[in-house]
């Protein structure tokens, strides 16, 4: 049972809430979409990605990384955060290299899900196509780091749930970049399994298990049949 | 074993195997070897028994800390537009053709690499550099021929004439605080007199709010922090004084020292804190010994340590914690983060530090001007503090004034002071713009110089850069912009991705092709930035551009193309790898004069 003050109010309409939830999860729970690509309900909070930007009693703030209060009148599908969240998903795709064509994520992959969510025709920054890596040094896993969008998920789930943090963000701005814990840098050098949580929380397609990318085929892949919107309707009903 | 091992031995002896002192263990480490090699890394993480990638991150996120090799002589200039405007290129240029090197590169010996950094502080008495983190300031010519056979010659440091590394106060109005008699101890002994709540009712009656630029009732901050639960508590200095065009705090640490550390025993006496931090810039480096020194004198005085002054359970201690060229660290949460030894990318807030603070624990973090003003609040009291200043913004402001005057340096003015006085005391003429708090604050015009210096009015950190009629505003914003970009943590897309973006779109303008498009997409990223960034730094990274084409139109349009559009790959200069391959340097091979 909800107590009358758990409301917030979601594009005018009223989303209940449970105490230390945050507006994002409340709005997933509730089947109201807030867009999110850093977010992942198994983890803490992060807000780098920014595409959960919403306006709230008239400021700006993440989704994710804010309480849900009683009384917030938030604002998340106005023209104006629409057309930020594709700057958003354009500046992800400029500043690395995603050829969606041949990329095995491809219709599974939320920066692509995203793109088509925000209707986004063009990269329309100029690339500035960094020199990136692809380590195979593992026997059943990949990393292409031209895809990696620095959520930090894996870094996430290989640390507080796997217990052996193999990955972590190293370097600074757009130098920032994935670094893999062992002496040689590379993954097949570290206790990496595909049983690990880590080898399964990638929303883009920079960590990949070898040997299954086709398994399924392009074109009846999750995003090839539902938006990524569909997404907090499917929340809804787990929850329930 | 290798030679780097006894020597990282002893860093992580020296820090207990304490993986918080990640960040002082490589800066040390680095000190003896002048890099950190990968076996070098490797030796400290299982030194310290922690994972490869802590180690990496650490040491890939610090300006000045280097996984591979610099050379022996590492040479920085200070690239803040006033060291620009006081001729610091051509005097880079100078020292790369004396030393044959290009800019980033190491000569072939291992002997030196000349590079730019952010702005190291020394703006009234720049141009200045850093030599292997060492401040030398007042570059001339003539200084840096002496300089580049001193490096030729393998000259040590320590045998380079003294003056080069003189740090001048240069102190031109001294008020309240800078003109005031300190006795020390006497701070402390007030405010053991008064006793926690009532030194804390007094900083509350103050009014002081917080100088590092936000403005945060200072009072209040400490109650948060005192009544948040915790085992522990701490008090942090900040005095990561990075904001280009400020070093206000570099001459309260240099010469009111003294004060600094009374104010954060007399915080540490209200929060109920027994260890305090400075965190204190890499830039300042050179401050290093004397600060300790002081320390230890105000040890033997029972000024610090247990029972100060006498009073029983009133024990407080401060170490300091040296930064390594990161901005970003100036923001708290960054700050605490960068204490604890990782790279100092923003948290999330709230919660904030006052509850939420180091290693998880309620700390208070206060700017080192506030510190020093604490002291006075514990000596006059925090009626007599009020009376000066104005409502809003009691007592004194402290500027780092620099650029276009006869006379920059630091003036103490009363909260309230209008532009257009501290423009006449410094001798400053001919002003077409001051940007007041630096490059993430606000660039005022002269219609506006009648304004106030307040927090209700144009509130600032303390930087007061004065440009003169005859600068480029445009070439001033595009210097900050590069500023932000290579400033930027890299945690949030904004940020990190916008920085380098509007960084990019500037050179363009300034390289004569630019539109008005461009000028669009400026204000575009401007919006993004300034509402989406995950913190203060990328909020504010395209206010200075912004303002400047608000108020120095003309300065972009002489650039502009007066056309719709302008591709940013010039084809006609893409095609000249293909044009010497070929061999030919035809009409044919070229576009034709650009459509």
């Amino acid at each position: 049972m909800t107590s009358v003050e758990a409301i917030i109010t979601i594009d005018e309409q009223p989303v209940p809430f449970k105490p230390g939830q945050s507006i994002l999860e409340a709005a997933l729970h509730a089947g109201v979409y807030i867009p999110h690509l850093c977010h992942h309900p198994e983890f803490a909070p992060h807000g780098s990605c920014k595409l959960c930007s919403v306006v709230v009693n008239g400021r700006s703030a993440s989704a994710c990384a804010m309480k849900a209060a009683a009384g917030q009148e938030i604002e998340v599908d106005t023209p104006e955060l629409h057309a930020f969240r594709r700057t958003l998903v354009q500046m992800l795709f400029v500043e690395g290299n995603h050829f969606c064509p041949g990329c095995e994520k491809s219709g599974n992959c939320q920066l692509q899900a995203l793109g088509y969510e925000f209707e986004m025709m063009t990269p329309h920054f100029v690339h500035f196509f960094p020199n990136l890596d692809v380590d195979a040094s593992h026997p059943d896993a990949l990393i292409d780091f031209n895809r990696c969008i620095q959520c930090e998920l894996c870094v996430r789930a290989s640390r507080d749930v796997d217990g052996k943090a193999i990955f972590a963000l190293a370097g600074r701005g757009l130098n920032s970049h994935l670094v893999v814990n062992s002496p040689s840098g590379k993954l097949g050098d570290t206790n990496f399994s595909v049983a690990d949580k880590a080898a399964h929380v990638c929303p883009v397609g920079a960590i990949l298990v070898k040997r299954v990318g086709f398994a399924e085929p392009i074109g009846t892949r999750r995003y090839d049949l539902e938006p990524i919107s569909a997404e907090a309707a499917q929340c809804a009903i787990e929850e329930a | 074993m290798t030679p780097a091992a006894p020597i990282v031995a002893a860093a992580v002896e020296r820090r207990r195997g304490d993986p918080t002192y990640l960040l002082q263990i490589l800066r040390e480490v680095q000190e003896a070897l002048d890099w950190i090699a990968p076996e070098t890394a490797a030796a400290i993480a299982s030194q310290l028994r922690i994972p490869h990638t802590q180690v990496q991150s650490a040491l890939q996120f610090y300006s000045f800390l280097y996984d591979k090799p610099r050379g022996a002589y590492r040479l920085l200039f200070s690239d803040n537009i006033t060291d620009q405007m006081l001729g610091s290129a051509a005097l880079c240029e100078h020292l790369l053709n004396r030393l044959k090197l290009k800019r980033g590169e190491v000569s072939p010996d291992g002997l030196a690499s000349v590079d730019l950094t952010s702005c190291t502080g020394m703006c009234d008495q720049g141009p200045a550099m850093l030599v292997n983190n060492r401040a030398v300031t007042r570059l001339t010519a003539r200084r840096i021929d002496e300089i580049s056979d001193l490096v030729r010659a393998r000259v040590p440091l320590s045998e380079w004439p003294t003056d080069y590394f003189r740090v001048d106060d240069n102190i031109r109005r001294a008020d309240a605080l800078l003109g005031g008699s300190f006795e020390p101890g006497k701070a402390l002994r007030a405010a053991i007199a008064r006793g926690r709540q009532g030194m804390l009712d007094e900083m509350k009656r103050s009014n002081l709010r917080g100088r590092g630029g936000a403005g945060f009732a200072t009072g209040v901050k400490w109650e948060g922090c005192r009544n948040a639960p915790g085992a522990e508590h701490f008090v942090v200095c900040n005095a990561d004084e990075g904001e280009p065009g400020t070093f206000k705090d570099r001459v309260l640490l240099q010469t009111y020292a003294a004060r600094v550390f009374e104010g954060m025993a007399i915080a540490g006496f209200v929060v109920g804190a027994v260890r305090g931090f400075v965190y204190l810039r890499g830039e300042y480096r050179f401050l290093l010994a004397p600060l300790e020194a002081k320390l230890e004198q105000m040890r033997r005085a029972r000024l610090l340590g247990p029972g100060i002054c006498g009073a029983p359970g009133f024990d407080f201690d401060i170490e300091i914690h040296l930064g390594a060229g990161a901005y970003v660290c100036g923001e708290e949460s960054a700050l605490i983060e960068s204490l604890e030894g990782k790279p100092g990318r923003p948290r999330i807030r709230p919660p904030f530090p006052v509850t939420v603070g180091y290693l998880g624990k309620p700390t208070v973090v206060d700017n080192v001007e506030t510190l020093c003003e604490a002291t006075e609040v514990a000596l006059r009291g925090g009626q007599a503090f009020a009376s000066q200043g104005t409502k809003r913004s009691t007592g004194t402001k402290i500027l780092s004034v620099s650029g276009d005057c006869e006379r920059p340096g630091v003036y103490e003015y009363p909260f309230g002071v209008r532009i257009s006085q501290v423009l006449k005391d410094c001798g400053a003429r001919d002003v077409a713009a001051v940007q007041v708090s630096g490059p993430s604050g606000v660039c005022l015009t002269p219609d506006e110089f009648d304004r106030h210096i307040a927090f209700e009015d144009v509130p600032t950190a303390g930087a007061f850069m004065i440009f003169g009629g005859h600068r480029d505003l445009f070439e001033v914003a595009r210097n900050f912009t590069h500023f932000f970009a290579h400033e930027s943590c890299g945690f949030c897309t904004p940020c990190r991705v916008g920085t380098a973006l509007v960084r990019d779109v500037m050179d363009k303008i300034a390289a004569g092709r630019g539109t008005r498009y461009e000028i669009n997409e400026l204000m575009r990223l401007y919006e993004l930035l300034r509402r989406t960034s995950h913190c203060g730094l990328g909020q504010t990274a395209v206010n200075a551009v912004h303002d400047t084409w608000q108020k120095f139109r003309p300065a972009y349009e002489r650039r502009l193309q007066w056309r719709d559009f302008s591709p940013t790959v010039d084809l006609e200069a893409a095609l000249a790898t293909a044009r010497r391959v070929a061999g030919r340097e035809d009409a044919d091979a070229h576009l034709g004069a650009e459509a």
